[in-house]
């Protein structure tokens, strides 16, 4: 994984897969402090307790196409690398929590990348998903609902092609005010 | 705070309702994106925006675009199912941006098997 926003397109998915209805996105960056911190949390059907300790296991999978796992292995990998770490809470009927920091100026530490097409990614694959993107930077604060969004279509699917445009303009308007670039 | 406005997402839903009432129907073709950890590390979100892209620039309504898992074929990321209405599935392999404009253009709206990208014809 070349950057963060593909770690979250990755981690949601295991939500999704895990019959999660509503997925918050939660990023909080804070220089001075230098840390970073994602959090990706859903309302899934949770991970069994003898199983938690066992998600960053590349090793183990609950799949049975392949023998590997290794989305939380990796984001857990790229925390590490710049003396962050990563920590999953679960509660089986009620869902997950994906917690992972980061050292914010480690030279290793990833960077965000292309957040807008993360967002849709996900939107088109799973429109019936409530999103919610919070991202927290030097006092700022950008955020995407998705559930809002669908309230104001008032019918519209999300995914159309014209809305998804609106929201991946904004979603790029909205990090380019918390001094991030898109080509 | 974003600044989607109340009456962009009001002139968008004008606009769909009228090409909606047009179409009347289900979509004619489904197109998957296979999103699993080995596809995304390999490329499938690009993938999935050109596609979405060519969609809007061409104002096509009946491509209908998902995502799914690892189907256990990692090494042949990222893979994109296309399934035309009435046909078998196609399932083409080691996509990239510009093969997936390819297959948009030729496959999707031309009704043209690009055989030089597939992987299969068929069900998963």
């Amino acid at each position: 994984m070349q950057d963060l926003s593909l770690h979250i397109l990755d981690i949601v998915e295991n939500s999704i897969a895990s019959k999660a209805s509503q997925v918050a996105i939660r990023i909080t960056e804070d220089p001075e402090e230098d840390q970073m911190i994602l959090e990706i949390e859903d309302d899934g059907v949770g991970i069994p307790p003898e199983l938690v300790e066992r998600v960053v296991d590349p090793f183990f999978t609950t799949r049975t196409t392949r023998k590997v796992g290794l989305g939380l292995s990796l984001l857990q990998q790229a925390a590490r690398l710049c003396e962050g770490d990563l920590h999953v809470r679960s509660t089986q009927g009620e869902g997950t929590l994906v917690r992972a920091s980061f050292r914010y100026h480690h030279i290793d530490r990833k960077p965000l990348g292309d957040i807008p097409s993360t967002l849709v990614a996900l939107i088109v694959g799973n429109p019936s998903v409530d999103l919610q993107y919070v991202h927290c930077k030097a006092g700022k604060t950008f955020c995407v609902d998705t559930a809002q969004f669908k309230r104001e279509l008032e019918g519209i699917p999300i995914d159309h092609p014209q809305a998804i445009r609106l929201i991946r303009e904004e979603t790029r308007r909205g990090l380019e005010e918390l001094g991030y670039l898109f080509a | 705070m974003t600044k989607i406005k109340v009456e962009d997402l009001k002139r968008i839903k004008e606009e769909v309702q009228k090409a909606t009432s047009l179409r009347e129907g289900g979509k004619r073709v489904k197109t998957t994106v296979h999103m699993g950890t080995c596809g995304i590390a390999s490329g499938a979100r690009k993938v999935l925006n050109s596609l979405v892209s060519a969609i809007e620039e061409e104002g096509v309504q009946d491509v209908m675009v998902t995502t799914s898992g690892c189907i256990g074929i990692c090494s042949k990321e990222p893979l994109v199912t296309v399934e035309v209405l009435g046909e078998d599935p196609i399932t083409y392999q080691s996509m990239d941006e510009n093969k997936m404009r390819q297959v948009f253009r030729r496959h999707i709206i031309g009704g043209e098997v690009q055989r030089q990208f597939a992987l299969a014809k068929g069900l998963e």
